[in-house]
């Protein structure tokens, strides 16, 4: 019988140093998807009630506070960019020939008409400066075998007090994302697919983000090209390149 | 005194065509009137609704809020000052919060603004009471514009996201308790109304408000540190460049019509003139001078005016009472301009606007009469007993 007990505490105690913390989950997944610069050739299909429709985009980014986009297609949107910087955003679009800040109330307003706003592109994505992370679950996302990780935010003034990340425990990528508001009430869910290897790192393809209070089916976000750590030149973050 | 007797006897005389003048600057006095009449009739209403529907008897703003700068909401918000708190208990005063927030109706994605009124106040004529009803659900009243614009009807259920004072999201689901009809659309276009104890809890902005109403015939605003007292003149000062601008566009109009109706007068004159000659060189024989033939002549011409504002006053009198007392319908549509406009204006026509008017047109005939009249004191007598002096 000693035995027995004895097996059960061991078998117990190796369960429990094998599941590693929230904040270690978080640092994998920012060490495997924090990259010093970005570049990407990416497109968004936008579904709403009236069907959908594709915008396609080429995006530089530096760090998490600089990043510019440049819409190629359709014809109607070819020409506008935007520009993110620190916690600035300003937008230039062709037909007005003019740039304008996004401030205030246009924040909340979506992209194209996709189910993300500008201010969830504002926001810093390195979650572990903002969250304490603890590991509620296990589950499976995409087939794949998943810890949950439950993120309360660290201080008062997060737009999401409580996050849920599903977290591929091999690759340390998260398969899915639940952002929760205050009454607990779900607001958003991002789904991510198609993960890829690049240049050493596991990275999603394909994100398919949901406001659950809007109708549709999301709006996905699909990368068909991505390059990691490459050079991009200052002249591209600055006001300039927007005309 | 000769001369307004032989100008009326020449004026009587001369039949249709005088009429026809006198018709056509009587239209010109009684539209003036009128479109006048309608303006003013609407600057009275506009004002009247919005001093009943939206700002009372003036407001009191935190300082930090401006509601021209959408920017202002996140800031300008603070605890009510004991002194407003004691008009508001006394319901002299009612506090409103206001926060930004999106509505979902029917799925689709709409920017509003959360506003949050005591239920049970009596200062501004919002059917508020309506949200003291269902106590499980958060009540909430919305404006036609807004019902059309989202296709909301009352007991549907709308979601509607928003961050409170942190910047933290929430959602919920609120009912519509109510919807109302009013003419001043800054308190429907895109806005909801709420309880404003729930509108605190929502956003952790406990005794919080971003204006407060007070009663209409409050005379004496207590100066409060912190917030600022707005008075009509800052109040409709929106709404009165708008009439100004009325004002201005329609006197082009009249400038037109007024224009139209001298052309008419002027032609008269010339033609009398030159049909007129040998009576002319006969005044002069008899012994007018050259100048009192150009009085004459003159006077003749500006009776036209006198006579347009005795005829105006007859046929005018009736139909601009009828139109006060039946009003004037505005075009369907007209709801969402995005100012103060009722469905129908009632003209208000002021004494003075009247007199200045007929005065304008009088003076203007006057001179208009007299242009062509200054030819007869270059006439050589004797030419113009001979009909050869032009």
């Amino acid at each position: 019988m000693k035995q027995l007990i004895f097996l059960a505490l061991s078998f117990l105690t190796i369960q429990a140093s094998s599941q590693p913390s929230g904040k270690d989950i978080l640092n994998l997944i920012d060490k495997n998807l924090a990259a010093k610069t970005r570049i990407m050739t990416a497109k968004m299909v936008i579904s709403g009630a009236r069907g959908s429709r594709t915008i396609e985009f080429n995006s530089w980014s530096e760090g998490e506070n600089k990043a510019y986009t440049e819409y190629t297609s359709p014809a109607r949107e070819k020409g506008t960019k935007m520009l993110k910087m620190e916690d600035k955003l300003w937008i230039f679009s062709p037909s007005t020939d003019r740039i304008i800040q996004i401030t205030g109330q246009m924040l909340r307003q979506s992209v194209m008409g996709s189910d993300l706003s500008y201010e969830d592109m504002m926001e810093d994505p390195a979650m572990a400066n903002h969250y304490n992370a603890s590991v509620t679950a296990q589950d499976t996302a995409d087939n794949r075998k998943c810890w949950i990780l439950q993120l309360n935010a660290l201080k008062e003034g997060e737009a999401y007090e409580v996050r849920k990340i599903w977290v591929d425990q091999e690759r340390n990528i998260p398969l899915k994302e639940e952002l929760y508001g205050k009454s607990g009430k779900l607001l958003k869910r991002t789904s991510l697919t198609d993960v890829q290897k690049i240049q050493g790192r596991w990275f999603p393809m394909k994100m398919i983000f949901k406001d659950m209070l809007r109708s549709g089916d999301g709006t996905q976000f699909i990368i068909s090209s991505i390059k990691l750590d490459e050079t991009i030149p200052d002249d591209i973050f600055s006001k300039a390149s927007l005309k | 005194m000769l001369a307004f007797k032989l100008a009326y006897k020449n004026l009587v005389g001369a039949g249709l065509r005088t009429w026809l003048n006198v018709f056509v600057l009587s239209l010109a006095l009684v539209i003036i009137v009128m479109t006048w009449g309608i303006v003013e009739g609407w600057n009275v209403q506009a004002k009247h609704d919005m001093k009943e529907w939206a700002v009372g008897g003036g407001e009191y703003w935190n300082e930090k809020y401006d509601q021209y700068d959408p920017l202002s909401l996140n800031d300008g918000h603070g605890s009510i000052p004991p002194e407003i708190a004691k008009l508001c208990s006394s319901g002299e005063a009612v506090p409103v919060l206001i926060t930004q927030a999106t509505a979902y109706p029917g799925g689709r994605m709409r920017n509003i603004l959360l506003n949050g009124i005591d239920p049970s106040q009596q200062i501004v004529k919002m059917p508020t009471s309506v949200m003291n009803g269902d106590t499980s659900v958060i009540n909430a009243i919305i404006g036609t514009r807004m019902a059309k614009a989202t296709k909301l009807s009352v007991n549907d259920m709308v979601s509607i996201r928003w961050r409170d004072a942190k910047g933290t999201f929430d959602a919920t689901e609120i009912r519509i308790a109510g919807i109302f009809h009013s003419n001043v659309p800054n308190i429907d276009i895109n806005q909801i109304w709420l309880p404003l104890d729930e509108l605190q809890k929502m956003t952790s902005m406990k005794g919080q408000a971003t204006y407060i109403i007070l009663k209409q015939g409050m005379t004496s605003a207590p100066t409060v540190p912190g917030w600022i007292h707005k008075g009509y003149d800052v109040l409709f000062e929106e709404f009165d460049r708008v009439i100004k601008a009325k004002h201005a566009s329609s006197s082009v109009v009249f400038l037109i019509l007024l224009s139209l109706a001298l052309l008419a007068v002027f032609d008269t004159q010339v033609l009398s003139i030159f049909r007129r000659e040998k009576e002319i060189g006969t005044y002069i024989a008899l012994g007018m001078t050259r100048w009192q033939v150009v009085w004459l002549f003159t006077v003749e011409g500006a009776m036209h005016a006198v006579l347009s504002v005795v005829a105006g006053a007859i046929w005018g009198t009736p139909l601009l009472y009828l139109l006060s007392k039946n009003g004037f319908a505005m075009p369907k549509g007209s709801e969402g301009y995005g100012f103060t406009l009722a469905e129908k204006i009632f003209p208000v026509y002021g004494a003075g606007t009247i007199i200045i008017t007929a005065v304008v047109i009088m003076l203007a005939t006057t001179i208009v009469s007299f242009i062509p009249s200054r030819k007869i004191a270059r006439m050589k007598p004797t030419d113009a007993l001979r009909g050869k002096a032009q």
